[in-house]
């Protein structure tokens, strides 16, 4: 049975093998395949001995060369930061308020807010800080909720808005659709869409809603509408409208009100981070002393 | 067979004794699922303990089995790798410990959106539900579909007492009362009212109306409460990770 011998049809050499009498071609694999096959397990044989591989009775083998992702982690960062420390170390030590005075160091710290802002802001405050009508503030136009000096901006990035850290900004406007009654909102907010418009100017006093307005909203948004940044109580004597400045959008906000959060940046992004967007954002609104 | 000596083992010898044959494929199979096996009998050591990470809330549970059931994981990876540039975008890479109460794991291997592995804290409730509702209102750019629908169905948990029983049978390590409690600790993380059971368990538990509706318990407030507790229940102050086991 086990004879070689060669087939006629295609002048190749057979196994010798016989079924039947219906015989095999002998065509091993290319030599070329077989060498490289070997070659891998040479070299899975190497990678085993250099490289963390299999586990041990108590770790694991951690190879001759010592690798681990995590100090290649370490050292990548550690580059980084060096390359960057002499901007970095001198934005930590300069006075928030005297960082843009050096205009270098002002360079740096917008590039830097820049990076960081399109990460982590301009998922809501948008791509270059133009806000969201009706959702989320923009903040190019000056008009700041909780202030607008670098310390202002630097303070509500670190804490947020309205989260559980304790140095939180944090207010609470009443629903006044549980303390008024429907006719009291809508002069409500009659008054208060007057307060933006000079042609009421005279006869804003007279209006049905001035004693309610003084009654419920002056004690946080000011006797003129012109806001109060301790409680991050909106101006209402300006054309900016976080939630929309139509007569049925001011009796929602004053029926059942949205009120905006932001996260806690403290944990999440360094000092030297929070700053330079804190610089970045002071110079789009106008930079207020 | 004649010109071959009869006591020469070949291929032909083991192919042609059942008994040989089983015992030598045996030996082969064994030695490739020991490598597969073995590892799995070591988590205690593999699983380093850290602080902070506690089983999913019911709430949350449910928002994971959302995220699962539309598919989240197909364009959304759970996992920070250790590379600068993931961790200066993230944060730090992820820890086995991290998932070690996730059945299945949703690590996941493609992005076609961010990392997720890290999202809880990073935006507001009222983003989330504005991205939900319609991904392009709040990122013009993005090719997320919307997910209007999960705003408007109410949350099905007359069953969630099962579901945390079937966790408890992989060793998550769901209480009795836990597990009794189930519903009652979904419409306290709803509410925010009535908590202490749910914070006694689930210490940290981020609580109040996810959706914006007190009103209503929707698929949407559990998909957030899934959210805005990713990769926020280490306490990194205490764990240094940055050299390996030694």
């Amino acid at each position: 049975m086990s004879v070689q011998e060669r087939d006629p049809l295609t002048g190749q050499v057979t196994t010798g093998h016989e079924w039947d009498g219906i015989k095999e071609l002998r065509t091993p694999i290319p030599n070329w395949w077989l060498i490289t096959f070997i070659v891998t397990w040479v070299l899975s044989i190497g990678y085993l001995v250099l490289y963390p591989s299999f586990a041990t009775t108590k770790s694991y083998a951690p190879g001759i060369l010592g690798w681990s992702s995590r100090n290649d982690l370490s050292e990548a960062t550690q580059q980084a930061r060096d390359m960057q420390s002499a901007w970095r170390n001198q934005i930590l030590a300069t006075p928030l308020e005297q960082i843009e005075d050096n205009e270098e160091l002002r360079r740096f710290a917008v590039a830097g807010g820049v990076a960081a802002f399109n990460e982590n802001c301009a998922a809501c405050h948008g791509v270059g800080a133009v806000g969201q009508i009706g959702q989320f503030p923009s903040l190019i136009d000056d008009d700041w909720l909780w202030g607008g000096t670098i310390t202002d901006i630097h303070t509500t990035i670190r804490h947020g808005i309205r989260t559980a850290s304790d140095d939180a900004r944090a207010s609470e406007m009443p629903a006044f659709g549980d303390v008024m009654t429907g006719e009291e909102i809508v002069a409500t907010a009659d008054y208060v869409l007057s307060l933006s418009d000079r042609s009421l100017d005279a006869m804003r006093a007279s209006m049905p809603g001035a004693a309610l307005f003084a009654d419920n909203c002056e004690s946080c948004h000011g006797a003129g509408g012109e806001g109060n940044r301790e409680f991050g109580a909106p101006r209402l004597n300006d054309a900016i409208w976080l939630y929309g400045g139509t007569r049925d959008a001011v009796i929602r906000q004053i029926t059942q009100p949205k009120m905006g959060q932001m996260p806690t940046w403290e944990s999440r992004l360094d000092e030297g981070t929070i700053r330079m967007l804190a610089v970045y954002v002071h110079t789009l609104g106008g930079g207020e002393k | 067979m004649a010109n071959a000596p009869e006591t020469k083992v070949t291929h032909g010898t083991i192919e042609r004794s059942t008994t040989l044959l089983f015992v030598l494929s045996f030996l082969v199979v064994a030695i490739g699922g020991l490598v597969e096996v073995v590892p799995l009998f070591r988590l205690d050591e593999t699983i380093k303990p850290v602080t902070g990470v506690r089983p999913y809330t019911p709430l949350e549970q449910l928002g994971r089995n959302i995220y699962t059931r539309e598919g989240c994981y197909t364009c959304h990876s759970q996992q920070v790798r250790p590379f600068r540039d993931e961790v200066e975008r993230y944060g730090h890479y992820s820890i086995a410990a991290e998932s070690m109460y996730d059945h299945p794991f949703l690590w996941g291997s493609k992005r076609t959106g961010p990392d997720l592995a890290r999202v809880g804290g990073k935006y507001s409730n009222a983003w989330h539900v504005a991205h939900i509702i319609n991904p392009r209102d709040v990122v013009p750019v993005s090719v997320m579909p919307a997910y209007p629908f999960l705003w408007d169905r109410d949350l099905k948990y007359d069953d969630i007492s099962d579901h945390l029983r079937a966790l408890r049978k992989v060793d998550v390590p769901y209480s009795s009362e836990g597990i009794i409690d189930a519903a009652d600790d979904i419409r306290a993380q709803a509410t925010g009212e009535g908590t202490e059971g749910l914070l006694a368990r689930y210490p940290g538990a981020k609580l109040g109306d996810f959706d914006g509706r007190p009103d209503r318990t929707t698929e949407m407030d559990a998909l957030i409460a899934y959210l805005q507790v990713l990769g926020t229940m280490v306490d990194f102050s205490d764990v240094r990770l940055d050299k390996p086991k030694e």
